[in-house]
């Protein structure tokens, strides 16, 4: 087959969902760092979003897939740490994602400026963990609803 | 080999492997909800942190063990963890008294090791110090909550900071490694960050209203791997249990 452009590759992977938030996609996400072809092997550079996320292998595994059904045989993941991923690497687009999926996206004040669910500012925080390693638990004093938010790193 | 790097990745590695699998033995056994989620995350973020130190301390080895050969492979007299991870847990109160102890000095040693001049020392740092901001920032709230809460919380707290006081000094130790780690840049000398983590704690422990003990004396034994307490093996025992049931098994 004919290589694919760069460009199309980026495409294939903006479908690829995150496995633990499937409303934003890996691309969304910003933990694809680099994609280049390196003869007839396609390289794609990933970096962990937490040190012992478990999504981690399965992000892995989806990218592969993704790529082997658009017709890529030969693929080299490579795991980069530094620079650190931060969320002000969230797509604009994943971040509205993430709101109408019922999760605050990230604030650099450190908590939601307000409930995905109601919109109301009125807001506590329960926990500073949640059901992912990359979000927080909190709640919604007006219309009383929990909510997750991505907590900001 | 690179014998000083490898040892000081395993001292790295090995305090996170050790308190991340103790921290994740809280596991559906927290007081509330909300904390077990809280305690079963910090364990994950600290096992992901062991993948990177122990990852880097099998490269340095050039023997062809991984992080996974090293954690699952070696007795208790190989892990170059201090003896203030491997205290049992104890009620939720001393769980955290540990943690904060450890965080603190966790994030000051990141901070530092940011300015490694290995780069592959300063790529684990830089990611790592993130979380443990984050667990410092919970470690510390607690601590500060428990001990200036009910008179039965308080009494817990300062029962749990007499008791694990006396393992903080080991965190500070200095031998031939320490010495060379430093020589070469990759790390500042342990004794180094005692003052910066002096301060944190004697801050965090005015406003939670616990005494610190008088006596600097401490337990040694851990980093060195000489004399871990009988608590270390086990927990291997139980954290090794397939491993050494089933060699080489793979799913």
């Amino acid at each position: 087959m004919t290589r694919a452009t760069i460009d199309e590759v980026w495409a294939w992977l903006a479908e690829v969902p995150d496995p633990e938030i499937p409303a934003i996609s890996l691309v969304d996400l910003g933990i694809i760092r680099a994609v280049d072809w390196d003869g007839d092997t396609l390289a794609v550079t990933v970096t962990p979003t937490y040190s012992g996320c478990p999504a981690t292998s399965l992000i892995n595994f989806e990218i592969e897939r993704a790529l082997r059904e658009h017709g890529v045989e030969k693929i080299a993941l490579k795991r980069q740490i530094s620079p650190p991923w931060t969320t002000d690497w969230l797509s604009e687009e994943g971040r509205a994602k993430l709101e109408a999926y019922g999760i605050a996206p990230p604030q650099p004040a450190g908590g939601p400026d307000k409930c995905p669910h109601c919109g109301g500012t009125n807001v506590e925080r329960i926990s500073q963990f949640g059901s992912t390693p990359c979000k927080a638990q909190w709640r919604c004093k007006d219309c009383l609803e929990p909510f997750d938010y991505f907590k900001c790193i | 080999m690179d014998t000083a790097l490898f040892e000081f990745c395993l001292r790295m590695g090995d305090n996170t492997l050790v308190l991340g699998h103790r921290v994740s033995e809280w596991c559906g056994h927290a007081p509330v909800l909300e904390e077990d989620i809280a305690l079963a995350n910090t364990a994950l973020d600290l096992i992901g942190q062991t993948q990177f130190w122990l990852g880097l301390a099998g490269e340095v080895e050039g023997k062809g063990r991984d992080a996974d050969t090293l954690a699952f492979r070696r007795d208790a007299w190989d892990f170059r963890s201090v003896l203030l991870v491997e205290q049992p847990n104890g009620d939720f109160g001393q769980t955290m008294m540990r943690q904060f102890l450890f965080d603190a000095w966790q994030s000051l040693m990141l901070d530092r090791l940011k300015d490694s001049s290995d780069v592959r020392v300063k790529a684990i740092a830089e990611k790592a110090s993130k979380e443990v901001a984050y667990h410092l920032d919970r470690s510390r709230d607690t601590v500060v909550g428990l001990g200036d809460g009910t008179a039965e919380s308080h009494s817990r707290m300062q029962a749990a900071l007499d008791k694990l006081y006396p393992y903080v000094g080991e965190l500070f130790g200095a031998d031939e490694i320490d010495a060379e780690i430093a020589e070469r840049g990759i790390a500042p000398l342990p004794a180094d960050l005692r003052g910066a983590y002096d301060a944190l704690i004697a801050d965090i422990m005015a406003e939670a209203t616990l005494t610190i003990p008088d006596s600097r004396w401490t337990h040694t034994g851990g980093r060195d791997g000489t004399r871990h307490s009988e608590h270390l093996g086990h927990m291997l025992t139980e954290m090794q249990w397939l491993q050494r049931a089933y060699p080489d098994a793979r799913w």
